[in-house]
């Protein structure tokens, strides 16, 4: 099969997948008991022309979908209904206008909230996963080059431990260890009232900010990429062409550099696309634990605040990214392994 | 004779699972939990229910002769809570891990052993549930119902079966080929009939690994969604103790008591099920190799997590995390 189809098909997979979120998306918010609208809507306080305002001014007006009055199916409705002036229609063209509701705790269109936040997210994301991946490789490689010693049963003994700990515990096991022993700042992305004036003490403001996730991040990334490091390099290792290029004199360096590393890198890759949606986790918890402005602490607060739009964009945002991500790295992967397109 | 072939395998099991070490320790630590969680009424120092008058210097009192491990936000003891939560957090691992790896195993043989279109289905299904972020979906489901906790294990459970069923699924195929399959086939045994006697007995064990693994993932989204604050709030699991204690002022107190226990818990336990489902792993798969660069001549004892393994038979499975048909 040749290349450009390969790709047209995963684009369209990945796109499958988002229509798939997006539905699924929609229907939750509209079919599971604590459907926001209807619940703030039932409040006795308000009159029933107050009611009918808020069902008009959030489109409840209109039936979710075409047929289906509610999506109880003893009710059905007519289905003379334009099916464009349906809820879901609505939904999806909000959507597709980049409209994703008006938070219900700051008042603010969620679309907008989320643009300012996503970038945050990125640069923790970012920031942990960079050091993960250099010190879990590393370690992985020392595991693998020295199996059997010491330093090997140190690097695996730390890394379960790592994998055995709860993100959110970790974080705030540093967040007081941090902010009472260290004196590091204990939340946020800036310090609020801004004293810095100039470039450098912003940015030295915000290294401080981003010490303490940042290492969270990584203690709780690094155990794993440092496990597939080592099992794949040991796997490597006991290739025929590393006895070859040994009996050729190279120095163990050089094997490992030239010969070894590279062939270690495809699951690695694999891992990191693999672990996305785990970032993500770890994104949310430890966005709440140091209130890091992100989409992980926007969907913590958006729980907190029982703000139902601010969950479902957020919800949404994050499953984009997530399929997005792994559908480059699936690109990356074809690239890096030529023999995946036979398949 | 029956039994005592039954009692025979059981006890060279026994005796293989007694020279693993890591499974050995996994299992005795799991074993420690659950007495503890069985016997929380024996054990605790103080009972839950106990009617306490608390002043303002029992909330977050520092450890002392009363409570072993001081007091939390409400002025109860911490020690018995963490007792009591043991049995909230096992309750929810074991059966959420049961739900996922229930649906898992049958979609994983279903998907394995008839091939064609139900494979195609179920695969492709199974491909877009594990591109879907599990924890923001299950935070979504969980706050749109109600926090229950029959409703926190059904959401772990049905969003946790993926891996399982791509294992499963492979595994499957693996066996389906073996002769004895192909034999029963040809002398005219029923799908279900081959599905039960040949196919299940011999995904069995990895079922197991599976379970066991499932089981400290379970615990962990378990304790995260208590601590975003969707645990059920007429149950203390050790996620809930946590968000209590970092939502209470605990960090400015100083309890660090009531900060640390809980989570020793889930590590205890996560820790545990890691050990022993690597172990049972190596015992399923005893693959003793060295490399051309090692230290010693000695042969190299394989050590992975089972999660590991999982990951390499993705990999081997042409590593289309998005899931192109091809690779499913």
């Amino acid at each position: 099969m040749n290349r450009s189809r390969v790709l047209a098909r995963r684009i369209a997979w990945a796109l499958f997948t988002l229509l798939f979120v997006v539905v699924l998306n929609f229907f939750l918010f509209r079919v599971l008991p604590g459907d926001p609208a209807r619940a703030g809507i039932r409040d006795p306080r308000l009159t029933r022309e107050a009611q009918e305002a808020i069902r008009v001014r959030f489109g409840l007006d209109k039936p979710v979908i075409n047929c289906f009055e509610s999506l109880n199916p003893v009710k059905l409705g007519s289905c003379e209904v334009n099916p464009f002036e349906t809820q879901f229609f609505i939904y999806i063209g909000n959507l597709l206008k980049g409209d994703l509701g008006i938070s219900y705790h700051l008042n603010q269109p969620v679309a907008d909230i989320l643009r300012a936040r996503l970038w945050n997210t990125v640069l923790l994301i970012g920031a942990g996963q960079i050091l993960a991946i250099i010190l879990g490789m590393g370690l992985g490689i020392a595991a693998a080059w020295k199996a059997r010693t010491a330093i090997d049963y140190l690097a695996l003994l730390g890394s379960l431990m790592a994998w055995s700990l709860p993100t959110f515990w970790l974080g705030i096991i540093l967040l007081f260890w941090g902010s009472t022993d260290l004196g590091l700042p204990i939340g946020g992305k800036l310090t609020a009232g801004g004293s810095a004036t100039n470039m450098v003490d912003e940015w030295i403001d915000l290294g401080r900010h981003m010490i303490l996730p940042t290492l969270t991040y990584t203690i709780v990334f690094l155990g794993e990429y440092m496990l597939i490091m080592r099992s794949t390099l040991l796997d490597v290792l006991s290739e025929d062409y590393i006895l070859t290029a040994k009996a050729k004199g190279l120095s163990t360096f050089q094997i490992l550099k030239d010969h070894a590393l590279q062939n270690a890198m495809l699951p690695m890759v694999t891992l990191i696309a693999l672990n996305l949606g785990f970032t993500v986790a770890g994104a949310i918890q430890i966005e709440s634990v140091f209130s890091w402005p992100g989409l992980g602490g926007a969907i913590y607060e958006a729980v907190v605040r029982r703000d139902y739009p601010m969950l479902q964009g957020a919800f949404l945002w994050i499953a984009i990214a997530v399929i997005a991500a792994n559908l480059i790295a699936d690109l990356l992967y074809s690239t890096l392994d030529p023999r995946v397109e036979a398949g | 004779m029956a039994d005592q072939v039954g009692a025979t395998n059981l006890r060279s099991l026994w005796r293989v699972f007694r020279r693993n070490r890591m499974a050995l320790v996994g299992l005795f630590m799991l074993g420690a939990m659950i007495f503890t969680a069985v016997f929380a009424p024996q054990i605790a120092p103080h009972d839950p229910d106990e009617v306490i008058r608390i002043s303002i210097d029992d909330i977050y009192a520092k450890p002392g002769a009363n409570h072993l491990l001081g007091t939390d936000d409400a002025g109860r003891d911490v020690l018995s809570n963490f007792i009591y939560g043991a049995r909230v957090s096992l309750t929810v691992g074991f059966f959420a891990a049961a739900i996922s790896v229930f649906i898992g195993a049958t979609v994983g043989i279903f998907a394995g052993f008839y091939g064609g279109r139900v494979e195609n289905l179920l695969m492709r299904f199974t491909d877009i549930m594990l591109v879907i972020p599990d924890l923001p979906l299950a935070i979504v489901l969980v706050a749109l119902t109600k926090p229950r906790l029959s409703n926190i294990i059904i959401v772990i459970g049905i969003l946790g079966w993926t891996g399982t069923a791509r294992l499963i699924r492979s595994q499957t195929l693996a066996v389906k080929q073996r002769k004895f399959v192909l034999r029963a086939r040809a002398i005219g045994a029923g799908n279900w009939h081959i599905i039960r006697r040949h196919i299940f007995p011999l995904v069995l064990p990895l079922i197991v690994v599976n379970t066991v693994l499932a089981i400290s993932l379970a615990i962990l989204a378990e304790s995260t969604l208590s601590f975003i604050g969707l645990g059920d709030p007429t149950t203390l699991s050790w996620g809930q103790m946590l968000n209590y204690a970092f939502g209470r002022g605990a960090m400015s107190s100083g309890a660090l008591w009531a900060l640390i226990t809980p989570g020793l818990g889930i590590v205890w336990v996560v820790l545990a099920c890691t050990l022993l489902g690597q172990g049972l792993e190596q015992m399923l798969n005893p693959r003793t190799e060295w490399h051309h660069l090692s230290v010693g001549a000695e042969m190299v004892d394989r050590e992975q997590i089972a999660r590991h393994a999982a990951m390499r038979e993705e990999a081997s499975l042409g590593a289309a995390p998005t899931g192109s048909p091809a690779s499913g």
